[in-house]
């Protein structure tokens, strides 16, 4: 065992064969680029990267076993935590699973409403990972106008849900609230806004000189090693594999919706980039669809299912049993049927997953987070090697990785 | 006499249960014929327990031993080339095993299939990385949060919790709030062991305030000196207000242009 001290940092007993000229370089947790608390054990050999190893976990607060000791309505908010850049995403997947589990569907206003808002989160997601890929590789403006338009989108948010980044916005069973008034003119002028954002971000990068050069042919991932790595969303889309879970395994409204998936098959930084940018677009196209779908639905928010969800307010302050069910479902949580699932939904980064294993108690058995970052960023071991060192802050901005849900 | 509480799951569980509930279960259905799911089923032949259909995804359990082989026919002959997730579940408790699922996906089919097996408390597994690379951080994160042992691993190590870490943290034994090497664990790193009475176990309770704390939270309505000792009581000094509060500085009665 070493003893390390300030002058012979502790490198974790890592083997780098240093008997040539390389150099072992450590890069963060504390690094502007590092998206957070990553960090990276470098070789250098010279400015080549010869081995790159990820080191997570500065970032651990233990969420899965929070949930085993938390009800299912009591580890809502904590899902916020995970991917914070699109906390309604977490939000959703989690109570996505937990209705499968339970059997039960949304009404259709409910999920109008959360499509809807996954959308503006998918959007909110893309423009931060925009603005600070671009950051990052350094094209300033483009984060100073795109973290305008995401400002806007997240006032959406904030006018639905009263918060800006945890916003808890979707319950099991349903969504808490009707959007307020004029809220659906609000979206409708956005999105209406949005395309010309879109155009100006492209305008300003796609075919800009510096960020061709740096984002072309960096960072190729072959669509066998993206499988293989298990890379989902616009990771395995831009290696040309066209894998959706909206389309492929619908959840919510996606199947009556008309959008497409992009895909590219050029592998590398560049492509995805342009990925992301067509799914804003198709985001924007889905949201145009959904405003009309609302005002077709029933005011109903929250599934019917006593057993499992409180009565409406209205109820609970009339009948004398919807009030003595919300009781017991406040007291002791809801007891799902005995059994596992593991449902997918597609997240602004990926498959985002959870397993949860119930034995029929009000406290998760079991629950594991499938988060993509996690696998993302297993990736990075990989595909650093044999990069020069200027394009590892691409790389690791082009993968789009979150800490909170790396390390969850 | 102390209250009862079972050593092996330290874990939430409910305060009062009915004794007449039985909990429902979320339904099975058997593998219908000329399905997708039958043709995996069928290219695994014996080395299939058991197989059913989970909320629309086929659950298979197998032989432990059998992993590797199962899931490289998987891999092969049924198309599945995505490894979405691996981890475990701990029945330490009950039935002394570990459940390890491993959740496959097939990209062509758009089919979801888990690969379900059981190990015994001090046995190992063997590792599919050579098939799927995705495995190669999730086992180590199994490894990290349950002790589980994975053969032939290329580099089987902590993943979240730091190296040096004692104990596995998604154990059933395993408090919430952390054991008590977690509770020493900062302050020896940090001051070294000999500053342990000074310092005290680490707190993890985020909204705990030390009522006698004066070197971090000021007292409002006492005046109490920084780091004075305050267990013995304090007394109350009525609350002086700025004589400078709200003044309008706009409206200066000092003539600052001579000129006016």
């Amino acid at each position: 065992m070493q003893q390390p001290n300030k002058l012979t940092p502790f490198f974790e007993n890592l083997n780098f064969e240093r008997d040539d000229n390389t150099m072992v370089i450590n890069f963060g947790p504390q690094h502007p680029s590092a998206h957070g608390q990553l960090r990276l054990v470098l070789e250098l050999d010279g400015e080549l990267v010869t081995k790159a190893y990820p080191d997570i976990g500065y970032l651990h607060r233990g969420i899965e076993k929070m949930a085993e000791n938390m009800t299912y309505n009591e580890f809502l908010p904590t899902t916020d935590r995970l991917d914070y850049i699109a906390s309604t995403s977490n939000n959703y997947a989690y109570a996505h699973a937990v209705e499968k589990l339970l059997g039960i569907e949304a009404p259709r206003r409910a999920q109008v409403i959360r499509t809807m808002l996954l959308e503006i989160n998918r959007i909110i997601s893309h423009l931060f990972f925009l603005a600070t890929h671009a950051l990052d590789v350094g094209a300033m403006s483009v984060f100073l106008y795109a973290f305008r338009e995401r400002e806007f989108a997240m006032d959406l948010m904030e006018d639905y849900c009263g918060a800006r980044l945890t916003h808890s916005a979707v319950r099991i069973g349903g969504v808490p609230l009707d959007l307020p008034a004029g809220w659906t003119e609000k979206l409708a002028m956005y999105i209406e806004k949005m395309p010309e954002a879109i155009k100006m971000y492209e305008d300003l990068l796609t075919e800009n000189r510096i960020w061709k050069m740096r984002l072309e042919n960096v960072g190729v991932i072959s669509g066998e090693d993206a499988l293989n790595w298990g890379c989902t969303g616009v990771m395995l889309r831009g290696s040309g594999i066209k894998y959706d879970i909206r389309k492929e395994e619908p959840y919510e409204l996606y199947s009556e919706l008309d959008f497409d998936i992009p895909v590219s098959d050029r592998c590398d930084s560049y492509g995805r980039y342009r990925l992301y940018m067509e799914e804003m677009k198709e985001s924007v196209k889905i949201l145009k669809q959904l405003i009309p779908m609302y005002f077709e639905t029933e005011p109903q928010l929250m599934a019917h299912a006593p057993q499992y969800i409180s009565a409406p307010k209205e109820e609970i302050m009339t009948q004398n049993y919807a009030l003595m069910q919300h009781f017991v479902l406040v007291t002791q949580g809801m007891r799902p049927p005995k059994g596992e699932v593991y449902a997918p939904t597609e997240s602004p980064k990926g498959e985002l997953g959870f397993y949860i294993k119930s034995e029929g108690e009000p406290y998760a058995y079991r629950l594991k987070c499938r988060a993509p970052s996690f696998f993302h960023t297993g990736l990075l071991q990989e595909i650093l090697v044999g990069t020069y060192i200027a394009d590892v802050v691409t790389i690791i901005g082009t993968t789009n990785i979150v800490f909170g849900e790396v390390d969850r | 006499m102390r209250k009862y509480t079972p050593k092996d799951n330290v874990q939430a569980k409910s305060y009062y249960t009915d004794r007449f509930w039985v909990a429902p279960r979320v339904p099975k259905e058997a593998v219908e014929e000329g399905t997708h799911f039958e043709k995996v089923v069928a290219a695994l032949g014996a080395q299939v327990k058991e197989a059913y259909i989970q909320v629309g995804q086929l659950v298979m359990h197998i032989e432990a031993t059998e992993n590797f082989q199962v899931i490289k026919i998987l891999k092969e002959q049924c198309g599945y080339t995505q490894c979405s997730e691996q981890s475990a579940v701990d029945y330490l408790a009950k039935e002394g095993e570990f459940e390890l699922f491993y959740q496959l996906l097939n990209i062509n089919e758009a089919k979801r299939v888990r690969v379900v097996c059981r190990i015994k408390k001090d046995e190992a597994i063997e590792s599919i990385v050579p098939l799927f690379k995705s495995a190669n951080f999730a086992e180590r994160e199994m490894f990290d949060m349950f002790g589980i042992k994975v053969n032939n691993h290329p580099f089987l190590k902590r993943i979240i919790m730091p190296d040096d870490w004692e104990g596995h943290p998604l154990l059933k034994t395993y408090p919430l709030q952390g054991d008590e090497f977690a509770s020493w664990y900062e302050v020896d790193k940090i001051f070294g062991k000999e500053y342990r009475n000074i310092i005290g176990p680490e707190n993890r309770d985020p909204a705990r305030i030390d009522r006698y704390d004066t070197k971090r939270f000021s007292r409002i309505g006492y005046e109490v000196p920084f780091g004075a000792d305050i267990s013995g009581g304090e007394t109350e000094q009525p609350i002086e207000y700025s004589e400078t509060f709200m003044v309008n500085y706009n409206k200066s009665s000092k003539q600052l242009d001579e000129r006016k």
